[in-house]
């Protein structure tokens, strides 16, 4: 059947089955494929998308529940890396593989959004949900830290 | 985190930093100044023309430079360090600097110019530098004849350095005479730098891959999308050589988008790495219709003979096994039996690691294109040059016609991915049936039953301890589970670090059984180091322990004369504190392991509540890899195996039942996440005396077992096997 999606402020019209995983329409249907598929049960976290700015894994949703609300994929945050989340990630050298980080990024920007001063509990808790096979881990939680402190600043600024 | 410098190391790179800026160069300590050259989303295209000095670079007309590199980029930095050692010979800034992927068909059927494509036993820098450091030289040397030439100077006189030549008045960029140099032949090819030349080797340089992989443009081969492409889920016989017996094929008739089902066969005889199973394929207008209608089919197996196998079988004949002598892989010194059986104190211990499985995040994955004229291939190998061959065979094509599109690689760890797998072919021969490119996803409970996977191990260690405390006599016996590559190159992993222990024990004898397994095995980042790492290195504790010795001292004594082994335990002393002395509850515990030629060396610092709660505080690591060419990446490395290994051995472990892996996607095969990931604080102690470690796995195998020693001081009870967390530590 015929669906409208709202991704990245564009709309979409797919012809798809409503119970189809939000995932595969944003990469198969759409094309933006820097959304990720990893295991599909919603426990590794590389689909993480937004809707209507909440974090959730893409291949667990279906693309019914996504109409008329509001999808960000990583193409949405910016394309040159200007968003601050992104330059954190760039400053503190993230990624390694980089598969996870879309999905990284995603938890991270979300997180941000609803405690611009996380603390680290803060920051385990919205990230435990997103798998990191190379050991990032530490690196994601300091450019966090970073990415709130770069927010901060623009806003004195 | 934190990365401590070598002192060392840090004032040479400070005293090259001040040379560098009355230089002019750009290049500084501080992160920010040191621009990162770049790479493009889809790495597999051409950024520029410019023009080809040799195989490796290619210099454009405003002096750009695109390095071609022909190793893998799956998240350890081939793409830095390779264009790194080319832009420090070439004597080009680093920001003018482009990486390519190399062109793995003119590699493999026109003369082999990059020597070699893969991408493991952490090589591309400690293995491959002087041969790639060699095409930057070269380069350099002839752009320097070629502006000798021009100019009618001898070319001793003229000078090449960052990008630009000169002699006396004469001064030109590189791109000036590139044409030129492209058809010079040296009389005699230049020597590469020795470290103390180095003005960009050696400074911490941020990863050209990073900015492309935070923005979702980075492209990997799951990524591929190609006009008129179709996709395939298939499902393969969980239980490994088992067969196929009948299919219900009308489940998924007419249903929306099915275009087909492919019968995979394996064939007889061939039981290689990237040979097929038996299993099925349907192939849908999208992955999620060709995934939704296998789950529908009703596939009946012949799970064949192995279908009984599982880790309590393995482990039982391994019992049995350790009863019988086996394989003598090393003997040092005099009759080390006899010292035992008539030795008056005797320690004996058994240890067992379990299968662990790759699980990259990116799932298993190959596309192919094939036609009349030519064959496209997208896949996550380690070694490029593999999907290249495993398609000309399976489709009997001439490899000339088979072009591979190197894309980034979501995780590759010793697995070989798609060139270890059967999914480039299956790939290939789902695409010449139905005559469209096809894309095959693994689902991940099909990536975790059909990979190689790492290899199971069962250790009885036996030790006579003489009357100063240090052992006299020590037996190892080893029982393995292997199949494939881990059976062929299991000589040279089944027993390392244990038969290639540093420890001055003066009778050693090392015996190893390599049972034959149904489950394919193979190569997974840090092999027969990691799983041998966990034993022997708490082993030496006990030994230690039993004869009155501190375990630091155990193996500072041990080790006596070896200036790389000395090197590292000093440091961690220096830097950890290390003290059995601490109240119970808490415990530090050490470890060092030899692996990839680096000798790496780890205190952990943890604690434990009386009712057995676990908390890794601290791992501080301590790395001698003769010479480190880029410390951040270096240190990111060594944070990532640490997580690594920890992740296997404290969560780990493949539940083996009815021949086949029970646990098959992340809510059952456990893996670190961030919450569980402890403090990491990495350390050089470089000996910089002309041999070469590697960076991308030896972080790995030391860490377990200081955690399981550090374990044992707080609580008094000694893990030998893995997973950690299915021990009961609570103490009284």
């Amino acid at each position: 059947m015929t669906i409208n999606l709202t991704i990245n402020s564009t709309a979409y019209e797919v012809d798809v089955e409503p119970e189809t995983p939000l995932l595969w329409v944003i990469r198969d249907n759409i094309g933006l494929t820097g959304t990720k598929f990893g295991c599909g049960i919603a426990e590794c976290g590389v689909c993480t998308v937004h809707i209507d700015g909440r974090p959730v894994k893409s291949c667990s949703t279906t693309v019914a529940s996504a109409v008329g609300r509001e999808i960000t994929t990583i193409e949405g945050l910016s394309k040159d890396n200007s968003h601050p989340v992104q330059r954190a990630w760039i400053e503190h050298g993230v990624p390694q593989c980089g598969y996870c980080h879309s999905g990284q990024i995603m938890s991270a920007t979300a997180l941000l959004s609803r405690s611009p001063k996380p603390t680290n509990s803060e920051i385990d808790a919205a990230m435990a949900g997103n798998l990191c096979r190379c050991g990032t881990y530490l690196r994601i939680r300091k450019a966090i830290h970073r990415a709130a402190e770069i927010v901060q600043d623009s806003k004195r600024s | 985190m934190s990365m401590v410098m070598d002192t060392k190391l840090s004032r040479r790179t400070l005293i090259r930093t001040m040379i560098g800026a009355g230089g002019g160069m750009l290049l500084g300590f501080h992160l920010p100044g040191a621009v990162a050259a770049v790479v493009a989303p889809k790495p597999w295209t051409t950024l520029t023309d410019g023009v080809e000095i040799n195989a490796w670079l290619a210099i454009d007309t405003d002096g750009t430079v695109t390095v071609r590199v022909p190793h893998s980029e799956q998240g350890q930095g081939a793409l830095t360090s390779v264009s790194m050692m080319i832009a420090e010979e070439l004597d080009v800034p680093y920001k003018d600097v482009q990486t390519v992927f190399a062109d793995m068909n003119r590699h493999v059927n026109y003369g082999k110019e990059y020597i070699t494509t893969s991408t493991n036993g952490s090589a591309v820098v400690r293995r491959q530098h002087p041969h790639i450091m060699q095409a930057g030289a070269s380069a350099r040397e002839r752009l320097k004849a070629a502006a000798a030439k021009s100019w009618g100077v001898d070319s001793i006189d003229v000078v090449a350095k960052q990008g630009m030549l000169s002699a006396g008045k004469h001064s030109a960029g590189y791109a000036e005479f590139v044409k030129l140099a492209a058809e010079i032949t040296l009389e005699e090819e230049p020597q590469i730098k020795t470290p103390d030349q180095w003005w960009l080797l050696g400074n911490p340089i941020p990863r050209v891959d990073v900015p492309v992989k935070v923005n979702g443009s980075a492209q990997y081969s799951i990524d591929t999308r190609l006009d008129g492409m179709i996709y395939a889920a298939v499902n393969c016989c969980p239980v490994p050589w088992g067969s196929l017996i009948r299919y219900d094929i009308d489940a998924v008739k007419g249903r929306k988008g099915i275009i087909a089902v492919v019968e995979l066969k394996a064939i007889d005889g061939k039981t290689g790495d990237s040979d097929m199973q038996n299993g099925i394929a349907v192939v849908a207008d999208t992955w999620y219709h060709a995934k939704t209608a296998l789950d529908l089919m009703t596939i009946e197996w012949d799970y064949g003979p192995d279908s009984n196998v599982s880790n309590e079988s393995q482990a039982e004949e391994a019992q049995r096994l350790f009863d019988v002598t086996g394989e003598v892989s090393n003997e040092v010194g005099g009759d080390t039996l006899e010292i035992i059986n008539t030795s008056g104190k005797v320690i004996t211990a058994d240890y067992h690691r379990p299968y662990e499985t790759h699980a990259r995040m990116e799932p298993i994955n190959a596309t192919v294109s094939v036609t009349d004229e030519r064959i496209d291939v997208w896949s996550p190998a380690q070694d490029q040059g593999l999907p290249l061959r495993l398609v000309a065979d399976q489709l009997q094509r001439d490899p000339r016609e088979v072009y591979v599109h190197t894309p980034f690689i979501g995780g590759a760890f010793g697995g070989g991915g798609g060139g270890r797998t059967a999914v480039t072919r299956q790939a290939a021969e789902i695409s010449r049936q139905v005559g469209r490119p096809v894309k095959v996803i693994w689902t991940r409970e099909e990536d975790i039953m059909q990979d190689k996977q790492r290899a199971p191990v069962h250790t009885q260690l036996t030790a006579a301890l003489g009357e100063n405390g240090l052992p006299t006599a020590l037996t190892s016996r080893a029982v393995w589970f292997t199949r494939g590559a881990a059976r062929r190159i299991g000589p040279s992993t089944a027993d390392y670090s244990i038969s290639t222990m540093p420890y001055l024990v003066p009778n050693r004898r090392h015996e190893r059984h390599n049972v034959a397994a149904h489950i394919p095995t193979t190569t997974h980042r840090g092999p027969g180091a990691n799983q041998n790492g966990f034993i022997i290195e708490q082993f030496v504790d006990e030994m230690a322990l039993a004869g009155d010795w501190d375990p630091l001292t155990w193996r500072m004594e041990m080790t006596e004369g070896m200036e790389p082994w000395q090197r590292v335990l000093q440091k961690l002393k220096d830097v950890s504190g290390f003290t059995t002395d601490l109240p119970k509850g808490e415990g530090m515990g050490i470890a060092i392991i030899e692996d990839h030629r680096s000798i790496c060396g780890t205190c952990a610092t943890v604690s434990v509540t009386r009712r057995g709660q676990l908390n890794i505080e601290k791992v501080i690591v301590v790395i001698n890899s003769g010479y480190v060419i880029n410390p951040l990446n270096a240190a990111e490395q060594l944070e990532g195996s640490v997580c690594w290994e920890l992740s296997h051995a404290l969560y780990g472990g493949l539940d083996l039942k009815d021949g086949r892996f029970m646990n098959n996607n992340f809510d059952t095969y456990n893996l670190m996440r961030i919450n569980q990931m402890p403090e990491v604080e990495v350390h050089f102690a470089l000996s910089e005396d002309g041999w070469w470690g590697g960076m991308g796995e030896p972080g790995g195998p030391p860490t377990p077992p200081a955690v399981a020693n550090a374990i044992y001081f707080a609580t008094g009870k000694r893990v030998r096997s893995t997973p950690i967390n299915k021990h009961d530590l609570s103490w009284i």
